[in-house]
């Protein structure tokens, strides 16, 4: 069994864009370090300096925050950021892949990429989150996760930075959750111990 | 069973014919990236299913070609991590002066890009006319896209950027003409490069290299292919010559690092040990 614990779910990801930072201070910053899931992120943040966003938001939470490695094997109770200008991808075999294919809605990394290949690998134990954002990234994702009978969650638009990633999720599928930025971090850690 | 599960058992049967009927073998790429590429090929043509392309495929080898270069088509960029441009400019340029002639490999060069980056960087420091480069790709519609050497005018913008902060000593203009919305490339640059097919997955090297570069391309391969070809390069550059991979890339943990050293930290600019 390569999984951790009993629980159902084997990963989260999330897709997050305007006011990224500061939404994943607050997501990142609820969990605890002993989170028993892995966590994989897409950011669009405009930074030439790799790793700027790992660094920053590994000193400010407790789960351990990294950026992705080529071949990386995915473990508990740390997060992994895509490197600026790769698409972050899940294999079937627990690993991130990078590529440098062109970018998908305008966005390299894009979270529709990491969604989909994180529901073929992941199926039903995968958690799917998008968060504040322009643009539409993470929606045909959102899709392929809950087709795939993963777990999808949505912040409540009216409570984002920038509704439209959220707001386009929405319409696109009915999500499983929709709900405010602080409560989310409450929502994984229950879905993570069920 | 569902439509998902169909389509990767059909990928799996097509993926096996075409190495039995073709001799291209796709079983050592990363599978997320090549079923992303084949789901992009195939909602684009005309087929129904999976299935009804693997029998055309078989068959008709235009059908295998139009595949092939959907899925073998990766892409470049001119000066791509200029970080990168500017650690070449300082550590590997001083190393390359000191030989009369210097022959260079860029493996997997998509549609040219970076090729013609890397002419332009060793004429900018003074190494025209002392070079040789060969840049080799699979797929043969984009190595003809990089031989023509004409680029979308609206990405020389950003090209600009890399290239100045890359150290570029010129106006990056000088090395392009513009015509309409496109750009062509200075043919005295494009003479110096030569395009060649090549297969990372069967072929063999040709010849002594002094410096091999192949970025964002070993990123594709499982980790048995990434040996094969990093064994192929150790086997043609010369002792003391350099090998160049992508950042996010690494030499650690592979069989031939024990005689290589990274010689720009984080750049991935390595050198063979004379050993």
């Amino acid at each position: 069994m390569d999984r951790k614990g009993n629980g159902r779910f084997r990963a989260v990801v999330i897709g997050v864009s305007t006011g990224g930072v500061e939404a994943l201070k607050i997501l990142l910053g609820g969990l605890q370090a002993s989170y028993p899931l892995p966590i994989l992120i897409v950011a669009h943040i405009a930074s030439e300096a790799s790793n700027g966003l790992a660094l920053l938001l590994d000193d400010f939470c407790s789960v351990r925050v990294k950026e992705a490695d080529e071949l990386e094997e995915i473990v508990p109770g740390t997060a992994y950021i895509a490197p600026p200008n790769y698409h972050m991808q899940l294999e079937r075999d627990g690993k991130i892949t990078l590529s440098v294919d062109p970018p998908v809605n305008f966005a390299r990394p894009s979270a529709d990429v990491l969604f989909e290949t994180a529901a073929d690998a992941m199926g039903a134990g995968l958690i799917a989150v998008v968060l504040t954002g322009a643009g539409s990234d993470g929606s045909i994702g959102l899709k392929a996760v809950a087709a795939k009978g993963g777990t999808t969650v949505v912040q409540c638009p009216m409570n984002a930075v920038a509704d439209s990633m959220p707001k386009s999720a929405a319409a696109v599928i009915k999500p499983d959750y929709v709900m405010p930025l602080e409560r989310i971090p409450e929502l994984l850690i229950q879905l993570a111990w069920e | 069973m569902d439509q998902d599960e169909l389509f990767d058992i059909e990928l799996r049967l097509l993926l096996s014919g075409i190495n039995q009927a073709y001799g291209y073998d796709f079983t050592d790429y990363s599978e997320a990236s090549l079923k992303r590429r084949i789901m992009h090929w195939f909602v684009n043509s005309d087929y129904a299913t999976l299935s009804d392309a693997q029998a055309r495929i078989l068959r008709d080898r235009d059908a295998f070609e139009s595949l092939l270069r959907g899925i073998t088509v990766n892409v470049s960029e001119m000066f791509r991590d200029p970080p990168f441009f500017k650690a070449m400019r300082e550590t590997v340029i001083p190393h390359l002066l000191t030989y009369p002639f210097v022959k260079i490999w860029h493996a997997g060069c998509a549609t040219g890009e970076e090729a013609y980056s890397t002419a332009i960087l060793l004429n900018e420091e003074g190494m025209a006319g002392r070079f040789r480069m060969y840049a080799t790709d699979i797929n043969n519609a984009v190595l003809q896209k990089a031989r023509d050497g004409i680029f979308p005018l609206k990405e020389m913008q950003r090209y600009t950027r890399n290239y100045q902060s890359g150290g570029g000593k010129k106006s990056f203009s000088d090395y392009y003409t513009a015509r309409y919305d496109h750009a062509i490339m200075m043919p005295a640059l494009r003479e110096q490069i030569v395009f060649a097919s090549h297969n990372l997955v069967v072929d063999s090297d040709f010849g002594e290299m002094h410096l091999i570069l192949c970025r964002n391309v070993l990123i594709y391969f499982k980790p048995t292919l990434k040996e094969r070809v990093l064994f192929l390069f150790d086997n043609c550059l010369l002792p003391g010559g350099f090998l160049c991979i992508g950042l996010k890339e690494s030499l650690e943990g592979r069989k031939i690092a024990s005689r290589y050293s990274e010689v720009a930290p984080k750049m991935r600019i390595y050198r063979k040990s004379y050993g």
